[in-house]
């Protein structure tokens, strides 16, 4: 008969309970994820943010546990420190606008100036640099803005001095390290912009710079908003470029990183500058909108 | 199309020779100084010699150095497939309170800077655990790098959970196979593309990773880019390190090539 074709189902008892409990599913999913993210990464923030507030013995720097606001106060009181804190947060602005001054001009080219071949020649070396290693790229920048480096031995015809290693460098050095993250966003943008909005653009009289002024640049936003993020929060918490190239530049990271073994709680201290910076920055983001559109 | 005049065209075309002169020329400079005869990096190179790449292919601390990297990339890489997927189908498949809390605990590792990843967790270790007696030695390292790898994993499977037919897996039940089966031969095949490139990017990401890992690795222990960051310190030796940054430098070729790739098909369909 044809019965004898329909074979017995096997109780499932596992999947039928799964299914009949989409708490019990969902629960089996999150569990995992959030008991390694909490338990590993949100427990030792917090735990920062408490020794933050502890003190190291001057005398046999051992960190005891206690309440003080001492850490915040050096933080802003020690001209040296809050220079520094200031100082990063000028570089991290500088390489920011520079990468988006230069992102433009690429994007314009790649997508307007650039035939199907030649664009996608620049698509691939533009992103290769991305996969190159971090220490490679920072390594290939001290040697060419050294004093006996590249530029110096090819400007010199030119009467031309480089800047030698410094904040100067140091702010090129987190261009050349995060310039794709702004790159490939505003160009992925600027091939997206409709061709009748420069048609319409030039029909009404204005010529190309009008039109990359006044009609792309402000559909470029978003994208460079969201590259902003990137070039801005990392250049944030650097310290090995400021090491390498800075000559003696110091920036936050660099301050953390000194004082992580000899007095904890003020590199726990000034690990909040950091992400407050972060933080403040997402949040004025947030109120332009550019973030939905990512 | 944008009218762009001959003059315009001609800047545009000079700034992106400067953005590719600045990307290229250190790297042209590291390549040429790995056959530098001389003992100091500079421009223009002494003379050419192989002398670094022997002593560089034949160093044991460069192959311990590899081997470190490979492992800890590669077991970071494995939890974070774990992790991300999990966390890609909680988010993806469920509406729940705190959904965007979750969402944002992912991502967070990768937004702060690294060095607060790497104050925090060192801290945690020596600080905290090693008082207690607990000594996290190499698997610090390796959690450390999971926990900023799991957001690759996580953005890559959600991306593609998000164009899946959930349909397919009900008539997968329908037809009687339990979820184990379901997510065998249904669902799992459907984002096995992104799992795998999201894993890349993991291991990618860990491989390259430096200032987490100056926190986290135990003494005496280098992975490529600590044994780098070492090697530049002893002047003389330092002509290795661009051997090194030579072949990592031809190493990125892969992944580019087969991103390249990837877009293309994408375009052709």
């Amino acid at each position: 008969m044809s019965t004898q074709n329909v074979r017995e189902r096997a109780p499932r008892p596992i999947s039928t309970a799964l299914y009949r409990h989409p708490r019990g599913r969902l629960a089996s999913l999150l569990t995992l994820p959030m008991v390694w993210l909490v338990g590993v990464y949100i427990l030792s923030l917090t735990i920062m943010l408490v020794t933050a507030f502890w003190m190291t013995d001057p005398f046999t720097s051992r960190v005891k546990p206690g309440f003080t606001l001492e850490n915040f106060v050096q933080l802003l009181t020690v001209p040296a420190y809050s220079m520094t804190a200031l100082r990063t947060l000028g570089i991290a602005l500088a390489v920011t606008l520079i990468c988006a001054a230069f992102a433009i001009p690429l994007a314009v080219f790649m997508s307007q100036v650039a035939g199907p071949k030649l664009r996608a020649v620049l698509a691939i070396l533009v992103t290769l640099p991305l996969w190159a290693g971090y220490l490679v790229k920072i390594i290939g920048m001290r040697l060419v803005w050294t004093e006996n480096g590249f530029f110096n031995w090819a400007l010199e015809p030119l009467g031309i001095h480089g800047p030698g290693l410094g904040v100067l460098t140091v702010i090129f050095t987190l261009v050349y390290l995060w310039f794709p993250y702004m790159a490939i966003p505003v160009y992925s943008a600027i091939s997206q912009i409709p061709a009748n909005l420069f048609d319409a653009s030039s029909d009404l009289g204005a010529r190309g710079y009008r039109t990359i002024r006044t009609v792309v640049t402000p559909l470029l936003l978003p994208s460079l908003i969201a590259g902003s993020v990137f070039t801005f929060s990392l250049s944030l918490g650097d310290f090995i470029a400021a090491m390498y190239v800075g000559g003696s530049t110091q920036m936050i990271g660099s301050i953390i990183a000194q004082n992580i073994n000899l007095n904890p709680p003020l590199a726990a201290a000034f690990s909040f500058v950091p992400i407050v910076l972060v933080i403040v920055y997402l949040a004025a983001v947030r109120r332009t909108g550019a973030l939905n559109n990512l | 199309m944008l009218r762009l005049n001959r003059g315009t065209k001609i800047i545009l075309g000079i700034i992106t020779l400067v953005v590719l002169g600045f990307m290229y020329i250190p790297m042209f400079v590291i390549i040429s100084n790995s056959f530098n005869s001389g003992r100091v990096s500079g421009w223009p190179i002494a003379g050419f010699s192989l002398e670094w790449w022997e002593k560089a292919l034949i160093n044991p601390a460069v192959h311990a150095a590899v081997l470190n990297s490979v492992i800890v990339a590669s077991v970071a890489t494995a939890f974070a497939l774990v992790l991300g997927t999990l966390a890609a189908f909680a988010l993806q498949r469920f509406k729940f309170f705190g959904q965007h809390t979750v969402n944002l605990l992912i991502v967070l590792p990768i937004t702060l800077p690294g060095i607060v990843t790497g104050v925090a967790l060192s801290n945690t270790y020596y600080q905290v655990l090693k008082p207690m007696g607990i000594n996290v030695g190499y698997w610090g390292m390796i959690i450390a790098h999971a926990t900023f790898c799991v957001v690759m994993v996580f953005n890559n499977v959600i991306a593609r959970l998000r164009r899946m037919n959930p349909n397919l897996e009900e008539a997968s039940a329908d037809l009687g196979a339990g979820i184990g089966q379901t997510f065998r031969l249904v669902t799992f095949p459907q984002f096995r593309p992104a799992f795998i490139a999201g894993g890349l990017l993991a291991f990618a990401l860990s491989f390259d990773e430096i200032v987490v890992t100056i926190f986290t690795a135990p003494p005496g222990v280098e992975t490529l880019p600590l044994w780098i960051m070492n090697q530049m310190a002893r002047p003389n030796e330092v002509n290795q390190v661009n051997v090194v940054a030579t072949v990592m430098i031809l190493l990125s070729l892969i992944p580019v090539y087969f991103s390249q790739r990837a877009q293309r098909t994408s375009d052709a369909r």
